[in-house]
């Protein structure tokens, strides 16, 4: 049994870097989308913030698995032809901006009018007051959840398996698939998912905890 | 470019997603159901426990919470019976998997929510003579209950939601059902878009009558 696994672990070394990539790709990516997005819903106009909120309340009232199939086989019907790899993407990344603009929301409200009028009275710009008064508050707020928020990224990447792409989860069924080693392969993927999301989910303790001396 | 939404075959075959949404419900409330026994039996075990059983149930809780639900799914459904020799539905499969995943969310939700009881409530009820079991049922409980019900209410509506993972294993929940039509029909775009608006519709329908629920519980005491 140890020996089938053992010689089958290149191969699941190979899905969980795939699974790391498609993870970092959305992090990335939908960092950028919904610090945009996230700041249009706050200071944009009203048009703006309706299309931002409606956005993001569709997104995150559907489950991941519907918005993954509709991006993989609605935009080949639309005329949209992108590679698997990338259709997933697409799709996790929009799950994930929608929780972005969710944070920073709930960041930037946390920060007292008081800071903003200050910044008025003295002059600064509206980007001076996000740059150096607004932002530099709500990033302590923003970052705990946003790192905790990664976990969702690496667990909704389990579900691009279903699209033939060889994750991590993947690799694991079509190991299972040859060697009929369900249980270990399972746990063995399973603690390779925990280990990943775990440490991120201790790092989001640790500066929540760190931060939380610092009072505005 | 060029396609045509054609909803006919939607709703031809709509007892797929009518039958299918019904079925969503159902797995979600009864696995919350479940959840609330795991998670309130071992939240009240846990903050009066020592420190090897709260270690255990730590484990359980962040090992459900950082492991993809797909895998625990398949985990559940093609690897358990392999090393025991029990038999089960798919449907049944899917259940346990959700009742010990909520069940796990639902553990971090009570343990706050108990340590949350005001310290005053507690020596009230010491006061008055209850037994620990009494202040437990009569005191902590329902205080409990009532700080917890907006997060129990999201907790059930992403539940709603996870049940489309059922589809994986062949579970003819919501999912399974768009997906069939999908495959049988090729109206791929109307499909996802009724779908669509039938998960929303539902999950903002149950968040305004939990929320009423919330409100009513907050008055009625």
């Amino acid at each position: 049994m140890l020996g089938k696994i053992a010689y089958a672990l290149p191969f699941l070394a190979q899905g969980f870097a795939l699974t790391l990539w498609v993870s970092l790709l959305v992090v990335v990516l939908s960092l950028i989308a919904g610090i945009i997005l996230g700041v249009g819903l706050v200071y944009g106009p009203a048009p703006l913030r309706w299309a931002v909120r409606i956005f993001s309340d569709t997104i995150r009232g559907i489950p991941i698995l519907v918005l993954i199939f509709f991006v993989y086989y609605g935009l080949p019907a639309v005329g949209v032809h992108l590679q698997s790899f990338w259709a997933a993407v697409l799709a996790l990344t929009l799950f994930k901006t929608a929780q972005v603009v969710e944070y920073l929301r709930g960041a930037v409200a946390s920060i007292p009018k008081g800071q903003s009028e200050a910044a008025m009275a003295i002059g600064l710009t509206f980007r001076q007051r996000l740059a150096y008064v607004i932002f530099p508050q709500a990033f302590r707020r923003f970052l705990p959840p946003w790192i905790n928020g990664v976990t969702d990224a690496v667990k909704g990447s389990a579900l691009v398996s279903l699209l033939g792409i060889t994750d991590l989860m993947q690799a694991i069924n079509q190991v299972i698939g040859r060697t009929y080693e369900a249980m270990p392969l399972y746990i063995l993927g399973a603690l390779l998912y925990f280990a990943v999301n775990y440490a991120l989910s201790l790092a989001s303790r640790r500066l929540e905890q760190r931060f939380a001396f610092i009072r505005e | 470019m060029g396609y045509t939404l054609n909803f006919n075959l939607i709703w031809r075959h709509f007892d797929k997603l009518s039958g299918g949404l019904l079925l969503s419900l159902e797995l979600a409330v009864i696995s919350i159901a479940i959840g609330i026994v795991i998670g309130l039996v071992l939240a009240v075990w846990y903050v009066s426990a020592g420190r090897v059983v709260r270690g255990v149930i730590a484990a359980y809780v962040e090992f459900i919470r950082n492991v993809p639900l797909i895998l625990l799914v398949y985990l559940v459904f093609y690897g358990l019976p392999t090393v025991v020799d029990i038999a089960y539905s798919a449907q049944t499969s899917f259940v346990a998997t959700l009742a010990l995943y909520s069940g796990a969310y639902l553990v971090e939700v009570f343990r706050s929510g108990l340590e949350a009881v005001p310290r005053g409530q507690i020596d009230a009820g010491k006061a008055i003579g209850l037994t620990p079991w009494q202040r437990l049922i009569h005191v902590r409980l329902p205080t409990m209950m009532r700080i917890t019900l907006p997060a129990l209410s999201n907790t059930f509506i992403s539940l709603f939601k996870d049940t489309s993972v059922a589809s994986v294993i062949s579970v003819p929940e919501l999912t399974y059902g768009a997906q069939w039509i999908n495959f049988n029909t090729f109206r791929i775009v109307e499909v996802y878009l009724v779908v669509t608006a039938m998960y929303l519709l539902t999950g903002y329908a149950l968040l305004f009558a939990l929320r009423l629920v919330e409100r009513w519980y907050r008055t009625a005491r």
